[in-house]
């Protein structure tokens, strides 16, 4: 009978240094502190939390972060496979560059786009002045929200779609064309359902992003409860009451959503592994 | 003769009628090439091209001033100095992550990654949260640090250095361990078998084959680790010159209304995005081949 054995033998040595030394960093720096919040929201009894839970002001603040993130996330699937496409299938002078930029919004400190894109979208900015004449108003609404949330995710969806497209096997469109499928016929029947998966991935990405994301957002949000204040900024108002509790359920809530939204995103590589091989 | 022609004209006709089956046509092409120009530049260049516009709109003296503030200074020097604790962290954790995941076949390699990856999907607010939640002068923890040593952890120096080391935890790691896998464990061996010890083979064989991803990750941590504001905003306590990093001294500027400053301020960190984007694409451009395949971004 096969014994168990936790790891196969190997003659490389430095195992038990540095698992251990993963181990206990891993769990210093990232899990206990995880688990704190879940044990400070237990700290609340259940009237406490649910009362914290079912507020006004908590209910609005869920509403517009899940809401703007959803807007925002699909708007990132339609113009991230846009902009993944034209980046893998055509060539254009100054494509290289293009490709590089796409990545900015990772590199950009969230406050800098934060206050740049303010400066814009305000009413006497260069976009926001534009509207203003017409009674838009874009920074300080739910707009500008979406607006810096499209921003911050925008690379995951090109990101997730691009590795995918430059691994497509053109033969399989031939053969499609071959068969006498008109061009979108191809794309829509053929290509989509293989990007699929990684179209899922990318949105789920841009979603979590966006629904923990701080920096980007409060300055263009303008704050105003109820109407324009994001769950992350609630968290911090709770801090800045010394209302630690409130906090901590709040952010489990948060947690606990991001856990699940990972745990999908898991699903759908374990489930295009098998459909597909190794994509 | 006449039939040459025709057949010459023919031949024209059929080639300016053919078009690939895999491709769109000129048309298309180009509406999609300048849409995606259109989009790009109106969502993520015109931000940028602002910071500059409205750090420089008082002037260049104006501009240069904000620098011999003494709040900048301070902030500029935090910032460096944050950077320069923790990203080395981050780097001998992922070193020692990626050797221990990818050199050896142990049961829940997958879980572990998964685990590592975990501050990613965790919202920087929330980051902060967990260290005031463990940590604060009122946790069991930060109290009896407080009482019996004086060490605030909290609204000070170390929860700005921590609240960074979480936000920047898997970078290395995450650049080191789908290229280490994809490496092998032979060098390694053969390196052993022939008698060098781990640190020889390590230093040898492993790291040379792994320092352009290694460079890599390090560059992306360390822009991130000096641009991160939502958790070092909820641990710094903010305290002018003590506690405030370069994106927390651009929001304060920017809630005085000092607006050049801000964006003064701002224009430096925007200038190193700038950079980390262009060693970045460098990088995937000269060293495709040593790094992890399909990783980018993040």
């Amino acid at each position: 009978m096969a014994q168990f054995r936790f790891r196969e033998p190997s003659i490389i040595p430095g195992f038990r240094v540095t698992f251990g030394f993963t181990l206990f960093w891993l769990f210093l720096i990232v899990i206990i502190p995880i688990l704190g919040i879940y044990y400070r929201t237990f700290e609340l009894d259940w009237a406490g939390f649910t009362s914290i839970v079912t507020g006004q002001r908590f209910l609005a603040a869920l509403r517009l972060s899940f809401g703007a993130s959803l807007l925002a996330a699909m708007f990132n699937v339609v113009i991230g496979v846009l902009i993944a496409w034209v980046l893998v299938r055509y060539t254009f002078p100054g494509r290289r560059i293009v490709d590089a930029i796409v990545d900015l919004p990772f590199a950009l400190p969230t406050a800098v786009a934060g206050i740049a894109l303010t400066a814009i979208y305000a009413p006497n900015g260069w976009v926001g002045s534009l509207f203003a004449p017409h009674g838009i108003r874009i920074a300080y609404t739910p707009i500008g929200i979406w607006i810096a949330l499209v921003f911050i995710g925008l690379p995951f969806v090109v990101r997730s779609v691009q590795p995918v497209l430059e691994d497509f096997s053109t033969e399989i469109e031939e053969a499609s064309a071959t068969l006498g499928a008109s061009r979108l016929r191809t794309i829509v029947g053929v290509m989509l359902p293989t990007l699929l998966p990684a179209i899922l991935t990318g949105f789920a990405l841009a979603f979590a992003r966006a629904v923990g994301e701080y920096g980007s957002v409060i300055f263009i949000a303008g704050n105003i409860p109820r109407q324009t204040e994001i769950l992350p900024l609630l968290i911090v108002f709770r801090l800045e009451e010394f209302n630690y509790a409130g906090a901590a359920a709040i952010a489990a809530v948060m947690l606990t959503v991001s856990f699940l939204i990972l745990l999908a995103i898991n699903l759908i590589q374990s489930w295009t592994y098998r459909r597909f091989g190794n994509v | 003769m006449s039939d040459a022609i025709l057949h010459a004209g023919n031949t024209i006709d059929h080639e300016r009628d053919f078009r690939s089956p895999v491709t769109e046509s000129l048309a298309v092409r180009a509406v999609l090439i300048s849409l995606t120009f259109v989009l790009l530049a109106l969502f993520l260049v015109l931000p940028l091209v602002s910071v500059f516009a409205e750090a420089l709109r008082m002037g260049f003296g104006q501009y240069l001033a904000t620098f011999s503030n003494a709040d900048a200074r301070a902030a500029i020097w935090l910032t460096l100095l944050v950077a320069a604790i923790a990203v080395p962290c981050n780097l001998v954790f992922g070193v020692a992550a990626a050797w221990a995941i990818a050199k050896y076949r142990f049961r829940g390699r997958a879980f572990l990654i998964s685990l590592i990856d975990l501050p990613f999907s965790v919202s920087p607010v929330v980051a902060g949260l967990v260290y005031i939640l463990l940590l604060g002068s009122n946790s069991v923890i930060g109290g009896f640090l407080l009482e019996n040593f004086n060490v605030r952890i909290i609204f000070a120096v170390p929860g700005v250095v921590l609240a960074t080391i979480f936000v920047t935890f898997p970078f290395i790691a995450r650049e080191l361990i789908p290229l280490m896998q994809e490496q092998g464990t032979s060098e390694e061996e053969a390196s052993i078998s022939l008698g060098a010890n781990g640190w020889q083979t390590f230093w040898y064989v492993t790291l040379p084959n792994v320092k352009w991803a290694l460079l890599y990750g390090v560059l992306l941590c360390n822009a991130r680790a000096m641009g991160e504001f939502g958790a070092v905003s909820v641990l710094s306590g903010k305290l002018r010159g003590e506690t405030v990093t370069m994106p927390l001294q651009v929001e304060l500027f920017y809630n005085e209304y000092a607006a050049v400053a801000a964006f003064s301020l701002a224009s430096v960190l925007a200038g190193l995005a700038l950079v980390t984007l262009v060693i970045k694409s460098w990088l995937e451009w000269r060293y495709a081949d040593q790094l992890a395949s399909g990783v980018r971004g993040h």
